[in-house]
């Protein structure tokens, strides 16, 4: 079976991004980027899902710049089989990046597709439900444990209570949690035959969908700093701040 | 305006979190409807029926709703909500998973998250791990949003007398279906909800040492949650994890204790009126956002803080 993998180039999870003087956005100039760390999980999942024979094959997408082929091109050193670059300057959002996934899904007909549960850069966690509700297929998210078996997928779900697994039937698309796997890092030999393999480009357009963004970013503003604490000498010292300071035991 | 807020309950009572997204709906303005989905769960919808600025509840008691899988739920939503202009739900893993897919069978785009209302179409939200936040406006004939619930101070949930309309039909898509779940049970406060949280990170070593923060919990009546270290290493249940991609908490205190800090940890618990930290290493960050910061080893400082309280 074909699983396709649609994956997010954002700004590295280790760096605490500062907003534009001007507050249009944040600012990304000269700041790292890689593949969001969610997509790094289902691009391990699909992978191994291939190597136990489940998978055939393995198509990884992205919606972006040109430079977001450099994630495509990991996905491709981790066991990605080809990849589409969705090539736009557009910022787009995941109304319209679901409908791109979807023009794509019905043109590539994958059995499974693995996202991400949220991008780490505008923390939407939107994109799979859409892709799932536009293709009609049912989704699993927040999955802590996949098993595809006899035309179903059986998916554990971290939920706020606790774990919950629901049953699918396929085609259906999966979103990731962080206990899904732990992603493997790629090898220099994988690294070198990744940039011999397929990468396609297409426009939105092609695609037949607009990325015009329907929701307006109006300002982007810094989060109200905390005052700074201080450091108390003792946990008899600690005790007495809390009562009689703070007042909040 | 009219408004449909989605409740969150477990068949028998309706979820606190559902105050708190109510209260963002008086923020927009309009007439409140509440939908209640689920089965056998008519004292919710009577639940719902009393809170303070509710106008109506609408209740879908069905078995397609039993478990609130989202392909079900989104379909009831996008039916019943294409007369209103909101359509809101709480930003909880059940909002979550419905609320995107029921924006994309409306066609309209979602706001994820809002942690305050500007006007009827403009909210707020923390993008990045909460590092910057975004003003958005939303152009879309029906908005749909998730709220966070420690944004918003719950209203009262005596007071109104909405009626209860019961829906007739129910959808049952027919590709999913509920296998089972595994619940943690705790007699503990809720994370979300709780006035105090005690959280523990990979400094805690294992998962007996968690006995330690159960027990310091006890007696100031807290909560206890983790950061993704100590939920990856398997010392506690992944429903426990706080930060940007787990539950956010905003109590009055919130003792971090063996936690470096974390930009995605912080993004789960600087809301917070007042943070502690216990922590061995001085330069942790988790000391730049904390009003009290004692560096301790937490095998002394534990025992020590609960023989003192
Ligand atoms: C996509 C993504 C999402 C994430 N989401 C989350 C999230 O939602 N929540 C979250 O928490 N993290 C999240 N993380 C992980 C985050 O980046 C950190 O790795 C994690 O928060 C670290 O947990 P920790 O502080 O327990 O562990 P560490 O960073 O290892 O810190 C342990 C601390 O314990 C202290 N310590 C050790 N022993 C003792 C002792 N005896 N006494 C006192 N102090 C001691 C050490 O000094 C250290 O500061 C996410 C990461 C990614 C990439
Ligand atoms: N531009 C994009 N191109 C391809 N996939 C994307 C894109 N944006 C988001 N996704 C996928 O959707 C997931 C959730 O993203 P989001 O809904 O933006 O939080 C990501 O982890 C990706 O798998």
């Amino acid at each position: 079976m074909k699983v396709l993998v649609p994956i997010k180039r954002v700004v590295d999870y280790n760096v605490k991004v500062r907003v534009k003087a001007d507050q249009s956005d944040v600012d990304l100039a000269n700041v790292k980027m890689a593949m969001n760390p969610f997509c790094e999980i289902a691009v391990e999942e699909a992978v191994r899902l291939k190597e136990k024979g489940v998978a055939t094959e393995i198509v990884v997408v992205t919606v972006g710049t040109k430079a977001a082929q450099e994630q495509l091109r990991t996905a491709m050193a981790l066991g990605a089989d080809r990849a589409i670059l969705v090539e736009t300057d557009e910022a787009a959002q995941p109304l319209g990046i679901a409908k791109a996934l979807k023009a794509l899904v019905d043109k590539e007909q994958p059995q499974l597709v693995i996202l991400g549960k949220q991008a780490i850069d505008g923390d939407n966690n939107q994109t799979g439900q859409m892709l799932a509700a536009l293709a009609g297929m049912p989704q699993g998210t927040f999955a802590s444990e996949v098993n595809v078996a006899e035309g179903k997928v059986k998916v554990t779900r971290e939920i706020d209570g606790g774990l919950q697994t629901v049953e699918l039937n396929l085609p259906a698309v999966v979103t990731t949690d962080l206990r899904l796997n732990e992603p493997r890092y790629a090898s220099l030999p994988n690294i070198m035959k990744a940039k011999k393999k397929p990468l396609d480009t297409v426009s939105p357009a092609d695609l037949g969908v607009d990325l015009t963004p329907g929701i307006k970013t109006l300002k982007v503003e810094p989060p109200a700093e905390r005052q700074a604490g201080i450091k108390v000498a003792s946990v008899e010292e600690l005790v007495d701040k809390l009562k009689n300071e703070a007042k909040v035991i | 305006m009219s408004i449909l807020v989605y409740a969150e309950h477990d068949n028998a009572t309706l979820k606190g979190v559902t105050l708190n997204v109510i209260a963002a709906a008086q923020a927009i303005g309009g007439d409140i409807t509440v939908l209640v989905a689920g089965e056998g769960c008519a004292a919710v919808a009577d639940e719902a029926a009393k809170v303070a600025g509710v106008s109506k509840v609408l209740l879908a008691d069905n078995a397609a709703y039993t478990h609130q899988l989202a392909e079900n739920v989104a379909a009831l939503v996008a039916e019943v909500g294409k007369d209103y202009t909101h359509i809101l739900a709480a930003a909880t893993t059940s909002g979550k998973n419905f609320a995107p897919r029921a924006a994309a069978l409306l066609d309209v785009g979602m706001i994820s998250e809002i942690s305050s209302v500007e006007s009827a179409d403009t909210f707020k939200r923390p993008i990045y791990a909460g590092n910057a936040i975004a003003t958005v406006q939303s152009s879309d004939a029906i908005k749909v949003i998730t709220v966070r619930g420690t944004s918003f101070d719950a209203v009262a949930a005596e007071g109104g007398s909405a009626g209860v309309e019961t829906l007739g039909s129910a959808t049952d898509a027919g590709i999913s279906s509920f296998v089972g779940e595994e619940l943690a049970k705790s007699d503990r406060p809720d994370l979300t909800a709780a006035k105090v949280v005690i959280s523990g990170g990979r400094g805690m070593q294992n998962g007996d040492n968690f006995e330690m923060l159960y027990t310091l919990a006890d007696k100031l009546g807290a909560a206890v949650g983790a950061s993704r270290a100590a939920v990856d290493a398997g010392f506690v249940p992944n429903d426990m994890q706080v930060g940007q991609t787990g539950k956010i908490v905003a109590p009055e205190l919130y003792i971090a204790i063996g936690i470096s800090g974390a930009i995605q940890h912080l993004a789960g618990m600087k809301d917070s009126k007042v943070i502690v930290a216990i922590n061995k290493d001085e330069e942790a960050p988790i000391f730049q956002v904390a009003d009290y910061g004692l560096v301790a080893d937490l095998f002394d400082a534990v025992p020590a803080l609960q023989s003192q309280l």
